[in-house]
């Protein structure tokens, strides 16, 4: 009991690290997410093309090996340099965007075309349509999805502790061995991690109730 | 000159053409009702009028503008052209009176208050102004296509179009819709309406329009057809509906 109080304000800077790179990258993934959907939906043969391509590399490969491609790939053509934060925020932003755009085609698709079809007849552009008609009746049924893929890329970004960001993972991980309290240690990372799980869906819930469909 | 002429009207599903051969003049303030038996392609007459089918063939004439043209700006169009549909499709996230403003407010960019006075008054129109807070979920089928038809012509219209207005509606609910209905026809609107209803074409209509197999088969006023009927085909068609 006393290791995890001498340790918790350590582990708990890892726990912010965690928390801003996970808002940023779900931000940021979910508008990589729109525009890959948007791609998706467009009649345009080429954007279609690079949005197949896009979903289909993300979600064929590993997480980590995306990662190790944009830190030390990316880096060692010596263009940019990226520093570890900036890499770890990219890859979950592009991963969780390939998987959001998925979802967000998805939930475009569930919306009755006769809603389009009203819009367009009262002289909507398709955009209007889509920002004022169909996102936002899309995006009520996607909650829970998004919801749950946020969730896990907040667990993926435990695995950025291999490029030597210092998020709650990494503190874990040094804490466990300075102290050898092993058992304290990763239980109260994991219940941190729990705990942070637990009140985005808390939020989820909220949301999805504060928006429901009537 | 016509405010709708249709000339050779054509229209392609794939291989299945649906539209053969239309050709239809519809004077200002006409009230033309469109019958035939199911499949014959009245709907989807009526969805090339404000080209909501991309047309394979022929020309459509709105107000003096061909909307085949590809340099025509459809949106524009279709300002000016209300639609009524089977299923409503209101909008389910926006309150009623949300659902009679946004066309204005996004189309003509303007303000939530400089709309919502004409938006009340159409509710009013159609019996329902003390809904106007309410969600389309909330309402009955007459209610929500008479808001439908408020939503349309919120933007001020000059044709209106219904596609089997009343079909999805339970029999009680039917009287209201077409009570507002004929409020329009009464007061000049344009209106090609296609319609199961046979009393409301008899009474309301200055034209009805026979479909059967990708054509208009035949036309005259309502009584006449109804009680005179010169077609084969149109005779089978109402001896089952009249
Ligand atoms: N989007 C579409 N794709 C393919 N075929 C279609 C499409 N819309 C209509 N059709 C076909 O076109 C034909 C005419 O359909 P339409 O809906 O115009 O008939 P209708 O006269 O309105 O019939 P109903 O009285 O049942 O509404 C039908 O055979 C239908 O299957
Ligand atoms: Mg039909």
């Amino acid at each position: 009991m006393d290791t995890i109080i001498t340790i918790l304000p350590y582990l708990l800077e890892g726990l912010k690290t965690t928390l801003y790179i996970f808002i940023v990258a779900v931000i940021l993934g979910f508008a990589i997410g729109l525009v890959i959907a948007l791609f998706r939906l467009s009649p345009i043969k080429i954007l279609n093309w690079i949005a197949k391509a896009f979903v289909n590399i993300i979600r064929g490969t590993p997480f980590i090996v995306q990662l190790f491609f944009i830190y030390f790939g990316l880096n060692s053509l010596q263009i940019f340099s990226m520093d570890n934060t900036t890499a770890g925020i990219v890859t979950v932003a592009i991963n969780a965007g390939a998987y959001f755009a998925e979802i967000i085609r998805a939930g475009i698709l569930s919306v009755d075309k006769g809603q389009t079809e009203a819009a367009r007849s009262l002289g909507m552009t398709s955009t209007q349509n889509m920002v004022s008609i169909i996102l936002p009746q899309a995006f009520r049924r996607m909650l829970p999805t998004i919801t749950n893929q946020s969730i896990i890329s907040l667990k993926d970004t435990s695995l950025l502790s291999v490029i030597g960001i210092a998020d709650l993972t990494q503190r874990g991980q040094i804490q466990a061995s300075a102290t050898f309290e092993a058992f304290s240690v990763w239980i109260t990372v994991g219940v941190l991690y729990f705990i942070i799980i637990y009140l985005l869906t808390l939020l989820a819930n909220f949301l999805e109730r504060r928006f429901e469909l009537r | 000159m016509s405010i709708i002429s249709v000339k050779n009207l054509k229209k392609s599903f794939g291989p299945n053409e649906v539209l053969k051969d239309i050709n239809a003049e519809i004077q200002e303030r006409e009230v033309v009702c469109v019958i035939g038996p199911s499949g014959s392609g009245k709907s989807t007459f009526l969805r090339c009028l404000n080209r909501l089918e991309d047309i394979t063939g022929g020309q459509v004439i709105i107000n003096g503008q061909d909307i085949t043209s590809p340099k025509i700006n459809i949106n524009k169009v279709r300002q000016q052209v209300g639609m009524v549909f089977q299923q409503f499709n209101l909008f389910p996230h926006k309150t009623v009176l949300e659902n009679v403003m946004i066309a204005p407010i996004k189309v003509h960019s303007l303000s939530k208050e400089s709309v919502k006075e004409n938006a009340l008054a159409l509710l009013g129109k159609v019996g329902l102004r003390e809904k106007a807070q309410q969600y389309p979920g909330e309402l009955s089928g007459g209610q929500k296509q008479r808001v439908a038809i408020a939503r349309a012509l919120a933007m001020n219209p000059k044709i209106m179009l219904f596609d089997e207005p009343t079909s999805a509606l339970d029999p009680e609910m039917v009287g209201d819709v077409l009570e507002v209905m004929k409020q329009l026809a009464k007061e000049g609107m344009t209106m090609v309406v296609v319609t199961h209803e046979m009393g409301f074409a008899r009474e309301v209509g200055d034209r009805v329009l026979f479909m059967d197999g990708g054509y208009i088969v035949e036309e005259n006023e309502p009584i006449q057809l109804f009680s005179n009927p010169q077609h084969e085909r149109t005779k089978a068609f109402l001896s089952k509906v009249l």
